[in-house]
């Protein structure tokens, strides 16, 4: 099942709404990391609440796509992830790390603002 | 032939009710058994004397103990004759609850049993010295059942004092997890007593949930209430850190002790990702500082002491 990617202002959120196939996952890879600097956006949401399991695949492809979006100059936040697999994933040994998570999409759009306005402002001569 | 001897004994001993013995040893427990109805009272007593001697049930009044041996002795000789230790546990399980709560000890259960076989055994000797080939098959007859007698008393005292272990330590587990807001998305969680893989996990859980329903965004683990942490226990903790984080919170973890903190140094676990600050009050005031509070006296606020 293909996971839509919606354009939200600034940011992209991509909301995964069921059991994704390892073929699905890499595609929602690679649409993102193209979107996100066609759209110009800076950051990257993707909502994992409908998830009940996380396997060392789809952690691996997180992780991916969190580093190619930083490449790309943008932030990504994985929002949504359940108590019951994040216990789960921690003693499978899969820990996300280096990956910014939030608890829900509100927390990542959040995240993301705070990311976007206290740094990139200072940065930047312009400051828009 | 001695050997063939020993052979039935020992079956015996584990297994043997009356009905199934040969006939001439079921013979002699009849006999031993209207011995020791006969001199009821007098061994009762021999045997009430000897534990008082032995300081033994040091918890109990003599009365108590007078009573206790009585019923004890009944069913004991009820044992012997009938062969069947059901009434006999039922009656030894039922003893440890009474007695269990009154600090009454294993050494002591045990203790008594052994010497009412001793008492016993005693009289049995008194009365056939002059048969000794007598005496021996009835110590034959007697000892099997007399070892089993002990074995199943000793064995319902422990059994039930396992049950209540078992049960305090269920208690306690309900008891000690719990996860209290002290701020709009602030969580504190402390924890007293030992950690086990299971609690660390419950623990984990509750905590968990208690994130997502209250949406926290900064948990304080405090700490000061654990005396003993060994490897296990700290990558339990390090597991709960990590899972939290996944849910979009900061852990902060407070009160380490000097032991402990020698103990993780030594046994090379690596706290250093962990945000740790010294006690409660540090622990929730950077936890405070994350969330975007900032504590102020009135005097402070008041417009003439700007902040400095």
């Amino acid at each position: 099942m293909e996971v839509p990617i919606l354009k939200q202002g600034p940011y992209l959120i991509a909301s995964i709404q069921s059991a994704l196939s390892d073929a699905d996952l890499v595609q929602l890879r690679d649409k993102l990391v193209e979107q996100v600097g066609r759209l110009r956006s800076r950051g990257v949401i993707v909502d994992v609440t409908a998830l009940d399991v996380m396997d060392s695949f789809a952690t691996r492809t997180l992780r991916d796509i969190t580093f190619m979006i930083r490449l790309r100059g943008a932030e990504t936040v994985i929002v949504g992830i359940q108590p019951d697999v994040a216990f789960t994933m921690v003693q499978l040994g899969l820990k996300l790390e280096g990956v910014p998570t939030a608890l829900d999409l509100e927390e990542g759009i959040a995240f993301l603002s705070k990311k976007d306005s206290s740094p990139a402002k200072e940065a930047s001569p312009s400051g828009r | 032939m001695a050997q063939d001897i020993r052979e039935t004994r020992d079956t015996r001993t584990t297994f043997g009710p009356a009905h199934q013995m040969t006939a001439p040893t079921a013979e002699l427990l009849r006999q031993l058994v209207a011995h020791l109805r006969q001199n009821r009272t007098q061994l009762r007593e021999e045997w009430a004397r000897r534990i008082t001697e032995a300081k033994l049930l040091t918890a109990m009044t003599k009365e108590e103990i007078f009573a206790e041996a009585t019923s004890v002795y009944d069913n004991y000789v009820e044992a012997l004759e009938t062969g069947t230790f059901e009434a006999l546990q039922a009656y030894a399980r039922n003893l440890s609850e009474r007695i269990i709560p009154r600090g009454v000890e294993t050494h002591e259960v045990v203790g008594i049993v052994l010497l009412l076989r001793d008492v016993l055994a005693r009289s049995l000797f008194a009365k056939y010295q002059n048969d000794f080939a007598l005496l021996n098959r009835i110590l034959d007859a007697y000892e099997p059942a007399a070892n089993r007698i002990a074995n199943t008393v000793a064995v319902g005292f422990v059994q039930e004092r396992e049950r209540v272990i078992r049960e305090q330590q269920e208690a306690i587990r309900v008891l000690s997890t719990p996860v209290l807001q002290v701020r709009e998305r602030l969580l504190i969680l402390p924890i007293i007593g030992v950690i086990d893989p299971q609690r660390a996990r419950q623990l984990t859980e509750q905590l968990l949930r208690g994130i997502r329903t209250n949406r926290a965004k900064v948990v304080v683990i405090d700490i000061t209430g654990v005396p003993v942490m060994d490897a296990n226990v700290a990558n339990n903790l390090v597991q709960t850190v990590e899972a939290t984080r996944l849910l979009g919170a900061t852990v902060i973890i407070t009160g380490l002790s000097p032991e402990i903190a020698q103990t993780l140094v030594t046994i090379g676990v690596d706290l250093g990702k962990m945000n740790t600050v010294g006690d409660l009050q540090g622990g929730i005031e950077e936890a405070e500082r994350l969330l975007g509070y900032k504590v102020v006296t009135f005097a402070e606020s008041s417009p003439d002491h700007a902040r400095q």
